[in-house]
């Protein structure tokens, strides 16, 4: 049977290397904190409590970067599973839903406690963070979604569809939210002359960031694995449980 | 009002294709009963006005949905109108946004009926078994339910002269009322269908529907603001072209994906 997960094998070599992974995952993000933290020197043109806060960038960008990857991975899962039906691709769209909405909300929760210092508001409306907030919600709405549904093929099939619709509203949200603030379109990529709380980036800053994105891409796409082979064994279970009945 | 049975023609030259959707690649999957896709766009759309018409009709006998939507609406302004009364100076600065967020909360009220009460009444598998497209099943309940919205949002609008004294209707705010409306059924009967399925149908679908009307929320509320402020045509034109986009690519959207709501079924 295609809905049948493979038993997975622990002591292969998959296993070995996903244990590699987890532990190099550890690393990398005990590295970040310790470049965030302590190597990154202090933005110049920044002076107390903002130029402290500003070490919350790296935590802040991180927890994008790690949402931005895991969501793109799971339209692709639902776009597998449409074509396919094969729940395997399923298992990789709830696996990175989950894995995305925690870095997501980790993303607001980090901007908003970097807002207060800098543009002196923990929220405000901007573009991105209205297009970053109603992205979280959309996929919350998807898993509580998909919870409410028995059938597991319906389930998957619901929640791709619904993941891929919600998903083609975001450009427009994006859009709409960047109109929206001002009469005057701001020029596509350009620099905000408004902006407040930005800093000019040094080399070891440079660094900094480039370990973060690294770290909070290895954590995410770990964490979706854990989760992934998790749920394969959820389905098995179910399955056995039907064949037993 | 008066439900015309008679067949709806056309005089355009557009043709629809006869399998609007390939078959799906399935295994062993079984067609039990053979779609009548033939006749081209007259027999579409006659198809499409059978299911409308006969929303209209269980609506105007049962008065189940436009009813609670016309109800809730008048009391959510008033609701509105007492809230924002003390602190608000001008009754201008709100008016916009309580447009939107009654024509938005309303609407679910409507949309949750719109596949909620073929399951109530265990309908719903014999409206699939009708021998149409199921994208003509999608374009009946689109029809009847912008429908609805738009008589709902004809009360809504004069209610809001009366209690916040600002007049919304005024051309460009109707327009956009207009394809705000048509977005948002688009969507909103596509996640019906959705929600319709799963055990918390009632609850679920604004959840799902809201953050993806984000969109026609801030377009609706900054067009309308825009009039309201009486500014120019250039000032606010963008807005209407994004309804305008919205529209369309929720429609194609929909129109693609609502085959693939009911497989077993």
């Amino acid at each position: 049977m295609s809905t049948v997960a493979a038993r997975p094998n622990r002591t292969g070599l998959g296993s070995v290397l996903f244990l590699l992974l987890t532990i190099v995952t550890i690393l990398a993000m005990a590295t970040m904190m310790w470049a965030a933290l302590v190597y990154a020197r202090p933005a110049s043109n920044l002076a107390g409590d903002e130029q402290t806060a500003q070490r919350i960038f790296y935590l802040h960008m991180g927890c994008n970067i790690g949402a931005l990857l895991v969501y793109v991975l799971s339209l692709v899962g639902s776009v597998g599973y449409l074509i396919t039906r094969k729940l395997g691709w399923d298992r990789l769209t709830q696996a990175s839903v989950e894995v995305g909405t925690l870095c997501g909300i980790g993303t607001l929760i980090t901007g908003a406690l970097w807002a207060k210092p800098t543009w002196n508001a923990y929220w405000t409306w901007d573009p991105r963070v209205t297009t970053a907030t109603i992205t979280v919600l959309i996929y919350i709405a998807f898993l509580l979604f998909r919870n409410g549904i028995d059938n597991r093929q319906a389930r998957a099939r619901f929640g791709s569809i619904y993941a891929l619709v919600a998903f083609i509203s975001l450009p427009i949200t994006y859009y709409s939210a960047r109109w929206f603030r001002s009469i005057h379109p701001v020029i596509f990529n350009g620099a905000n002359p408004d902006s407040q709380g930005g800093f000019d980036i040094g080399p070891s800053m440079g660094q900094t960031i480039s370990i973060a994105a690294l770290a909070f891409s290895l954590l995410c796409i770990t964490l979706m694995i854990y989760r992934w082979r998790q749920l394969g064994l959820e389905d098995r279970l179910a399955e056995i449980r039907e064949e037993i009945e | 009002m008066q439900i015309v049975d008679k067949p709806l023609t056309t005089d355009t030259g557009m043709q629809l294709p006869p399998q609007s959707l390939p078959e799906k690649v399935g295994e062993e999957r079984v067609v039990p009963v053979q779609m009548r896709t033939g006749g081209g766009l007259a027999a579409y759309l006659r198809k499409v006005w059978a299911i409308t018409s006969k929303e209209v009709r269980a609506e105007l006998r049962a008065k189940e949905s436009l009813s609670v939507m016309i109800a809730f609406s008048l009391l959510a302004v008033l609701i509105f109108g007492l809230a924002f009364d003390l602190r608000v100076p001008e009754a201008t600065m709100v008016a916009p946004g309580v447009l939107w967020v009654v024509i938005l909360f309303s609407g679910v009220l409507g949309l949750n009926r719109s596949f909620g009460a073929e399951v109530d009444r265990g309908t719903l598998a014999a409206l699939l078994l009708a021998p149409v497209d199921r994208s003509a099943i999608y374009f009946g309940k689109f029809l009847a339910q912008l429908f609805f919205m738009l008589i709902n949002a004809a009360i809504i609008l004069p209610f809001a002269l009366i209690i916040f004294n600002v007049n919304l209707m005024q051309p460009w705010i109707l327009v956009g009322v207009l394809l705000g409306t048509v977005g948002y059924v688009a969507v909103g009967t596509l996640f019906a269908a959705l929600a319709a399925n799963s055990r918390a149908r009632e609850s679920l679908l604004p959840i799902l529907l809201l953050p993806v009307m984000a969109p026609i929320f801030m377009a609706g509320v900054a067009l309308t603001a825009a009039v309201i402020d009486g500014r120019a045509f250039d000032d606010f034109q963008r807005w209407v072209w994004v309804m305008v986009v919205y529209d369309l690519l929720s429609i194609t959207v929909a129109f693609v994906v609502f085959d693939l709501i009911w497989e077993e079924a």
